[in-house]
């Protein structure tokens, strides 16, 4: 087993959460995410939130800033989509907004159907107003979530970590 | 679809407005697009108010986001039909978070009354309470006069929610009442009326 393989991302995310006194975070499930949420579940101080619909997690945030709460939105690739329209609050009223991306459609996808949106979340991102930072190495996991926070939370400023699908694994369903 | 019977309901959506913020100015109150941003604003816009110019589907979610930070403070969203049948899916996450000071008004027109008085959903056989019922939502009503809204209006002010009233307004198209545009300015205001000067420079 590689020196890279054995480090543990998730709770170097988790972490970093810590750190930055995020308070509400909010998800649509994904593999990748697993560990992450049920490490939010666990701890006190956090208020985990399952959405029915990635854009209630851009809207939940704005209220939660409103109210004097970071937070943090957790979702796949194919959640990016949609979110555009309601991003167009982040970016007029200027609210921070940090975005937590497990890609799919990416590395070794199995399923055509993730592709598209896989293939453009970055540029949608950045064509509607947050930043967008690539991370393909488990090493590197921790301090690309810490540089997207610190831009997000001392900005303010809408910021995403594209996680690559080559730390997750593509999904085979048994074959 | 039935395009007649919501122009005779009786209740008004300004009074209605005026009523729900009577002595309420210390209730945090996020506005949905169009015609109830207009009614809230015409009721008396304040720092404590946050009015949308967008994010159709999202009044809800924001004010479970606003409902989960400040507990101790009563909020509500007073939006409209439309909107509200665009993010009908948070209300099933506000019933999962179950938040005990968040009310949910539903200024229910049963038309998208900015793009020409349109028929919602709701102009037919949907109904929302009911929806907000089966999501989960412990109190929930249909308001369609005077003394039920009252009793609404009691709920809101007195019992644990989340609370969900549908209520049910003439389909009118009133002068328009803007509150400012400037989203950041919105939430500006918002953030220094309730968590003091600091919150400016603060993420």
């Amino acid at each position: 087993m590689s020196a890279a393989a054995i480090v543990d991302w998730p709770e170097a995310i988790f972490r970093t959460l810590c750190a930055h006194q995020v308070r509400q975070v909010a998800y649509v499930p994904d593999a990748g995410h697993a560990k992450l949420i049920e490490r939010c579940r666990q701890h006190n101080s956090m208020r985990v939130v399952p959405l029915t619909t990635e854009e209630e997690g851009v809207a939940l945030l704005a209220g939660a800033w409103l109210g004097g709460d970071r937070g943090v939105l957790l979702m796949q690739s194919s959640g990016v989509g949609n979110c555009i329209n309601m991003l167009a609050m982040t970016k007029v009223c200027r609210l921070p907004l940090l975005l937590l991306v497990t890609m799919r459609g990416q590395w070794g996808e199995f399923n055509p159907w993730q592709v598209p949106m896989g293939q453009t979340t970055a540029e949608v991102l950045r064509l509607s107003g947050v930043l967008p930072f690539d991370v393909d190495e488990p090493d590197r996991v921790g301090e690309t979530v810490e540089n997207a926070a610190r831009m997000c939370f001392e900005g303010p400023a809408a910021t995403a970590v594209l996680i690559s699908q080559r730390l997750i694994g593509a999904k085979t369903f048994g074959k | 679809m039935d395009l007649t019977r919501s122009e005779t309901y009786p209740l008004r959506r300004r009074a209605v407005v005026a009523a729900l913020l009577e002595g309420a100015a210390e209730t945090l109150v996020v506005a949905g697009l169009g015609a109830p941003a207009w009614d809230v604003t015409a009721a008396g816009d304040g720092d404590l108010r946050f009015p949308l110019w967008g994010a159709m589907g999202g009044a809800v979610a924001i004010g479970l986001g606003l409902a989960l930070a400040q507990p101790d403070r009563k909020v509500l969203v007073i939006t409209g039909d439309g909107e509200m049948l665009m993010g009908v899916g948070s209300l099933a996450t506000v019933a999962l978070q179950a938040p005990g000071n968040l009310g949910i008004v539903v200024l229910d027109n049963e038309r998208y009354g900015e793009t020409g008085m349109q028929g919602t959903h709701t102009a037919g056989p949907v109904d929302l309470a009911a929806m907000a019922h089966a999501a989960g939502i412990g109190v929930t009503a249909t308001v369609r006069d005077q003394s039920s809204l009252e009793s609404a209006i009691r709920q809101l002010r007195g019992t644990s929610g989340p609370l969900f009233f549908d209520v049910k307004i003439r389909a009118e198209n009133l002068p328009l009442v803007l509150p400012p545009k400037d989203g950041v300015i919105l939430r500006d205001r918002f953030r220094r009326a309730l968590l003091g000067d600091a919150a400016a420079n603060a993420g």
